[in-house]
């Protein structure tokens, strides 16, 4: 299972699966990160947590942890 | 009366809107029972219109505090219209929040921010066939250029009066179905006809409060849960998150065709910048010579200057020479002068003197804040502070700290997570701050012959009360729970909106003038009293010699209390107390109780009083110990909670106690001062304090 927090900056990833529960995983499935949405890794911050992201058109961080629960595919570039 | 409700996401440009909305007639309270802020405010040239800015939310689901206000307020107030202010340059993620607002049966009016903002970019929205699909009006504003303001107001207006309602979202066939279902299941449980949709989605999405309302009976939810299962197990996902998918589905099927976004193409202004300010090198050097400029200009240069000023011709020179002058003329008695003067000009004035530094550095930070550079701080720094129990954003409060604790713990409420708020309230005022650096410079001078090591150690000592701090409090009981998501939109920079920039510096000076005029003016009014009267043979009378007075006598009475902490005498422990009007006080105090002005080695009675050990001993434990009054009213402020402002200032008492009595009773041990049963309650405390370091976080749920 791939997931979010092992795709490489500059890649673009699709949303398959968001595992977790509660809060958290309602927050993020709020902030636009649904099955089938398409998210670009923009970078990691310089210590390496969190991790910058763009989707539906602005910029999201989040957490390793949390992106570790949301699995995706690879999108061919 | 018509009454708006302004809802939108945060960094949508509502607080802006607000305030054009209502002019200055504007009032901030709190919601009841928690620590979100409540505006309200009558509409600017309408009679008996009123607007209420909700917290800034991304979503109606009741996870957040934000949420849970805004929720409660649309379900128990009269709204007679919303308006939905749109970020538009970020509409997909906005237009999610419209698609829940859509459903509570309420007329809608959108207003489309920043819209100028998008076509600079190069992009196109069809505004005509989006009002038309959601069955909306749709208003384009620009909150920065106080544009389409008015329109917005008339569109309001027009739609309380004839009710109409958006068209509501329509989702895939297989949800529509089994929405229909459970509407006709709530509608027998519910009167008011035009929200049995919303309150079947509710439903659906297994809302506790809504559910708790409607008190469903047991076929009924058999039903329903029987129809859940079945699409649960055929989609492969929870209920929550089918309702989540189809509204954002709702939202592309139209931003697909009516959002044409050429910005794609190439990197935003915002990337460009983000390439450098937050880079994998430069991102930390350049958010260090950031914080260096603000406080060379802030504490250094600028705020100094007119502290100096202020402290020295404006306090001292004006008001202390002019009323000595006055009074002198008008013979006035001593012990009047002696209060007005020395009392509460003085006591007042110390603390008022600080309000030119605050102004500057409340102005600069507030600058960052609005130009959006604090949210890239967070995420550069959230790695270092997680460890501590705090978030990337407790870094903001810190750094106000160093200048001045009250717009320090104000700051904290840019942190969503109630927990790592409160860390960091609790934790803030360790940093010492400017009142507390002629502290450590007095027992620099006096005691270590101007060490080059007592300052920084100050400030060592602190970040370290800070860190162990978070960790041992991270894993109380109060604090424990699910940590809190840290999900953080980063936004895109702008110029600073000069406006909105004064506005929050002129508020925080406010608050702290406010403060010292009231509580310190009482409370020096009191000390002065104390110190300058005492008992003679059985009377009260104005002492020559402060040891016989009042104030010498409760500090010897309190002394024992410092004992183990090797300053156990009466000028010391009065010098701690007084420390809590401002810290600066402490410095005064033992001037005065010392007679440093008597000249003969200034100094000299101090030092014969406090071995290096006593006098380090003090300065950790007022280092650490409860801030200042200003500070204490600021965390009672933020807290909301007299239960937990008595936690947080016991916290930091206790901690400076134990830490001060360690290092004295360690130290004495390690100089050869033998093995008391004060050494061996040092050493436990030391274990004690390692074990609440290193314990496991309590299990939670």
């Amino acid at each position: 299972m791939k997931t979010l927090d092992q795709i490489a900056v500059g890649n673009i990833a699709i949303v398959k699966k968001i595992h977790g529960e509660g809060a958290t995983r309602r927050r993020i499935m709020d902030m636009g990160i649904t099955k089938g949405v398409e998210i670009k890794v923009r970078k990691f911050a310089p210590l390496g947590d969190p991790i910058q992201l763009s989707l539906r058109g602005y910029e999201l961080t989040i957490r390793k942890d949390d992106a570790r629960k949301i699995e995706v595919e690879q999108e061919k570039r | 009366m018509v009454k708006i409700a302004l809802v939108g996401n945060p960094n949508s440009g509502k607080t802006t809107l607000f305030n054009l909305l209502t002019g200055s007639s504007q009032t901030v309270g709190n919601w009841p029972g928690v620590t979100v802020e409540k505006k309200s405010g009558k509409v600017k040239n309408h009679e008996d219109v009123y607007v209420d800015d909700l917290p800034g939310i991304y979503s109606l689901s009741p996870y957040t505090l934000e949420e849970v206000v805004a929720r409660d307020y649309l379900a128990s107030e009269k709204v007679d219209v919303i308006i939905n202010i749109i970020d538009a340059t970020n509409l997909e993620r906005n237009l999610y929040l419209s698609t829940q607002i859509f459903e509570l049966g309420i007329p809608v009016v959108m207003a489309f921010n920043m819209i100028d903002v998008v076509r600079k970019n190069g992009d196109i929205i069809n505004l005509e066939k989006l009002s038309e699909s959601f069955g909306v009006d749709i208003i384009e504003i620009s909150a920065l250029h106080a544009e389409g303001i008015d329109n917005v107001v008339e569109r309001a207006l027009l739609r309380a009066q004839d009710g109409r309602l958006p068209k509501e979202p329509r989702y895939s066939g297989e949800m529509e179905h089994i929405i229909a279902h459970v509407e006709d299941i709530v509608a027998s449980y519910n009167d008011s006809e035009n929200i049995n949709r919303y309150l079947a989605i509710k439903v659906l999405e297994n809302d506790a409060l809504v559910l708790k309302k409607l008190n469903l009976d047991k076929r009924d939810l058999d039903r329903i849960s029987r129809m859940v299962d079945r699409e649960q197990s055929r989609l492969d996902e929870d209920m929550q998150s089918i309702i989540t998918n189809e509204r954002y589905n709702y939202v592309t099927k139209y931003t697909s065709k009516y959002l044409i976004r050429m910005s794609d193409t190439r990197e935003s202004l915002s990337v460009r910048i983000d390439n450098v300010v937050t880079h994998k090198y430069l991102a930390i050097p350049i958010f260090i010579a950031i914080i260096f400029s603000i406080y060379f200009i802030a504490i250094s240069t600028i705020g100094a200057w007119a502290t100096d000023f202020t402290n020295d011709v404006i306090v001292a020179k004006w008001i202390q020479g002019g009323l000595t002058a006055l009074f002198g003329a008008w013979n006035v008695s001593a012990w009047i002068q002696g209060l007005v003067i020395d009392g509460i000009v003085g006591g007042v004035g110390s603390v008022i003197g600080f309000v030119p530094q605050i102004l500057v550095l409340s102005f600069l930070m507030a600058v960052l804040e609005d130009i959006g550079y604090m949210a890239r701080i967070a995420f550069i720094m959230d790695r270092v502070f997680r460890r501590f129990g705090l978030s990337g954003k407790s870094i903001i409060p810190l750094l106000i700290s160093t200048g001045c604790g009250v717009p320090g713990i104000l700051a904290t409420r840019t942190i969503e997570s109630q927990r790592e708020r409160r860390i960091t309230i609790i934790t803030t005022t360790f940093i010492p701050c400017s009142a507390k650096i002629p502290i450590i410079a007095l027992i620099g001078t006096a005691v270590f012959n101007g060490a080059w090591w007592i300052a920084p150690t100050g400030y060592f000592v602190g970040i370290m009360a800070v860190a162990v701090s978070g960790i041992i409090l991270k894993k109380m009981r109060p604090f424990a729970g699910s940590p809190a998501p840290f999900v953080m939109e980063m936004p895109t920079y702008h110029l600073p909106l000069m406006e909105n920039v004064i506005k929050i510096t002129l508020q925080r000076g406010l608050e702290f003038v406010k403060k010292a005029v009231t509580v310190i003016l009482l409370a020096s009014v009191v000390l002065w009293f104390l110190q300058a009267f005492g008992f003679q043979n059985g009377q009260l009378a104005m002492v020559t010699q402060n040891s016989e007075s009042l104030l010498a006598d409760i500090g010897n009475l309190a002394a024992p209390l410092f004992e183990p902490l090797g300053f156990g005498k009466w000028q010391a422990t009065i010098a701690t107390f007084t420390g809590l009007i401002a810290k600066e006080n402490l410095v005064s105090t033992i001037g005065v109780v010392y007679d440093f002005g008597n000249g003969a080695g200034a100094f000299g009675e101090f030092t014969k009083d406090y071995s290096s050990l006593q006098a380090f001993s003090f300065l950790l434990f007022n280092l650490l110990c409860a801030p200042c009054f200003a500070s204490i009213g600021a965390i009672y402020q933020e807290m909301k909670s007299l239960r937990w402002t008595v936690f947080a200032v016991s916290y930091m008492t206790i901690f400076a106690y134990v830490i001060a009595m360690v290092f004295y009773q360690l130290g004495t041990l390690i100089a050869g001062g033998g093995f008391t049963y004060l050494t061996a309650i040092a050493i436990f405390l030391v274990a004690l304090l390692g074990y609440l370091f290193f314990k496991k976080a309590p299990r939670t749920v």
